[in-house]
């Protein structure tokens, strides 16, 4: 007799829970690490200001976002890099258009130990650097001592972001040193003298004195840029991109007003406080 | 009494499933591994794994060659155990041997508090302590090296050898050392030439259980040993070892592709690797028993 209503509570229970789903409006969002932290920060904000619906954030990195898109276990697809004509086609080939909304802007800045006399490098040393071509500082007109390269693991897309842009579609040297983390690259560029790294925008602030950010230059020809906020935003620090949201097909209800939300002027101040630059 | 011997068929049983079900278990994530391994087979062939290079995202060619990977998890788990070895064995002798009741005490807490702390605790330590201490004693450009990694291991193996060894060592009948001592021979003479050898099987299955420990580590290397995929032996260069690689690059890796296949591949080498030290160190052990 207590078993049949201990299980009648229990079902009148999933009920009431199926219900209550019901009415809410679950928006799933999966894809780069890079944007992770972004995304969740958005996410606490929209439903601060919208109850009846939900976000739910994941990371995993931006290929495995826009697998999630085509697969359609996810509503948005966060992405550090474009989304390939690949996989363009495989969505279109089902039938829907996609829809990119660049939702922020990031710059990838190059640093040095502070003791490195070096101010600037341009986009064809840099990539000498790390391809392994110039092994020595006195190769790009700096100090003695052989170059200390430290990148981010392959699983990063800045890893992915930097080999197409920066080092043209070329290997990384084989000897430089892959970290975990943009925070990593810090701590080992601060430390090590004949060092040199990129990291994120946002890592710059964080960093102070402990490493010297390089002016880049386009070519030998260019000005040499600053990496910060005004010029990431008009592009004309080399080493820039943007950061995507990608959806299939014309987002409708939550994921639509989630699409606004980000876009808007509260959504851009979000991506001011998180360390990145808005659009 | 019918009711009886149901109830303990029925406990029988139950006993059966909770032996049996580690061994399911392992079963289970063996044809885990082979099944996500095989599209690299279908796509690049096995052989592409016997490369030299490992660059698995590539515009030029990707390559997924486990050679550097390999290399560097059998370095740093040699070197580490080099460093342990000593520590660990002088350790056992001592403790099993010498060591006042007192001692005894006061030492085996912090031998077990050693083996407790978390491996990214250690890496932690490794990364802001040790890494710039080898860097300064070697004059080297970087701490972070195989070397560093192998060091922070040898820490982490140093316990499972003591107390293993330890274990031997006491288990040396006592007839041995009374029959030694009364030949004339010290108390030196008796642990180093009877005990000690007649507890040799029992160490060597405790360092094997170590390099077990050792081999299969994966958050202090990938903090400490700057992960370059470089094919060397030279323990002042940086390397990237097997659990690092499938750490670091499971994360993003897309799921179903070929890096990921790539990445179960090292995978079922690490078991493997840990499969094979394992089973030297029970026929060893064995041995030791009898």
């Amino acid at each position: 007799m207590k078993k049949t209503m201990l299980v009648a509570g229990v079902l009148a229970a999933c009920v009431a829970l199926a219900g209550s789903g019901m009415a809410v409006q679950t928006v799933q969002v999966k894809g780069s690490d890079t944007l992770v932290h972004l995304s969740s920060a958005w996410a606490e904000k929209f439903m601060q200001a919208n109850p009846g619906m939900e976000v739910a954030v994941t990371g995993g990195g931006s290929g495995t976002g826009i697998s999630a898109l085509i697969n359609g276990t996810t509503d948005l697809a966060n992405a550090s890099r474009e989304m390939k004509a690949s996989e363009k086609a495989t969505i279109e080939g089902q039938g829907l258009k996609v829809q990119e909304y660049t939702v922020a802007l990031d710059g990838i800045a190059v640093i040095v130990n502070p003791s490195n006399p070096l101010a600037s490098l341009t986009m064809e040393q840099v990539k000498q650097l790390y391809t392994g071509q110039i092994s020595k500082w006195a190769g790009v007109g700096g100090g003695e001592g052989k170059v200390l390269l430290y990148t981010r693991d392959s699983s990063s897309g800045t890893f992915a972001f930097f080999q197409e842009h920066v080092l043209k579609m070329k290997d990384y040297s084989v000897k430089s040193r892959r970290l975990a983390s943009n925070s990593a690259i810090v701590q080992g560029v601060a430390e090590d003298l004949n060092a040199i790294g990129y990291v994120g925008l946002g890592y710059v602030q964080e960093a102070g004195n402990k490493v010297k950010v390089l002016k880049i230059s386009k070519d030998a020809s260019s000005p040499a840029i600053l990496p910060s906020v005004p010029t990431v935003k008009d592009n004309s620090y080399p080493i820039s991109r943007g950061l995507f949201v990608y959806a299939k097909g014309e987002p409708q209800g939550a994921v639509k007003a989630f699409v606004d939300f980000m876009l808007s002027a509260a959504g851009q101040t979000i991506v001011e406080e998180m360390g990145f630059v808005s659009k | 009494m019918h009711a009886k011997q149901l109830g303990d068929l029925i406990i029988k049983h139950l006993l059966q499933v909770a032996a049996s079900a580690s061994v399911v278990i392992v079963l289970l994530i063996f044809l885990f591994l082979f099944k996500e391994s095989v599209p690299f087979v279908k796509q690049l062939g096995l052989g592409a794994l016997f490369d030299t290079r490992w660059e698995p995202v590539s515009f030029v060619k990707e390559r997924f060659g486990i050679y550097p990977l390999f290399a560097a998890s059998l370095l740093v788990t040699l070197l580490a155990t080099v460093f342990a070895v000593p520590f660990g064995v002088l350790g056992a002798v001592y403790l099993a041997e010498l060591a006042t009741p007192l001692e005894r005490e006061v030492f085996k807490p912090f031998i077990e508090l050693l083996a407790g702390i978390p491996s990214v605790v250690l890496g932690f330590f490794g990364l802001v302590v040790l890494s710039p201490l080898v860097k300064k004693t070697f004059h080297l450009d970087s701490g972070l090296t195989a070397l560093t990694g192998a060091l922070l291991l040898a820490l982490m193996a140093v316990p499972t050898i003591i107390s293993i060894s330890e274990d031997a060592l006491k288990g040396v009948p006592k007839a041995y050392k009374q029959a030694s001592l009364a030949l004339g021979a010290n108390r030196l003479q008796t642990i180093w030439r009877v005990t000690v050898p007649a507890a040799l099987s029992g160490i060597v299955a405790a360092v094997m259980l170590g390099m077990g420990r050792v081999i299969g580590e994966t958050m202090t290397v990938l903090m400490v040993t700057g992960n370059a995929p470089i094919l060397t032996f030279n323990p002042f260069e940086s390397v990237r070892t097997m659990t690092a690689t499938i750490a670091a690059e499971m994360g993003e890796v897309a799921f179903g592709s070929v890096h990921y296949s790539a990445l179960f591949w090292i995978g079922i080498m690490l078991l493997i690797a840990t499969f094979v030290l394992n089973l030297i160190a029970q026929r060893v052990l064995r041995k030791y028993q009898r």
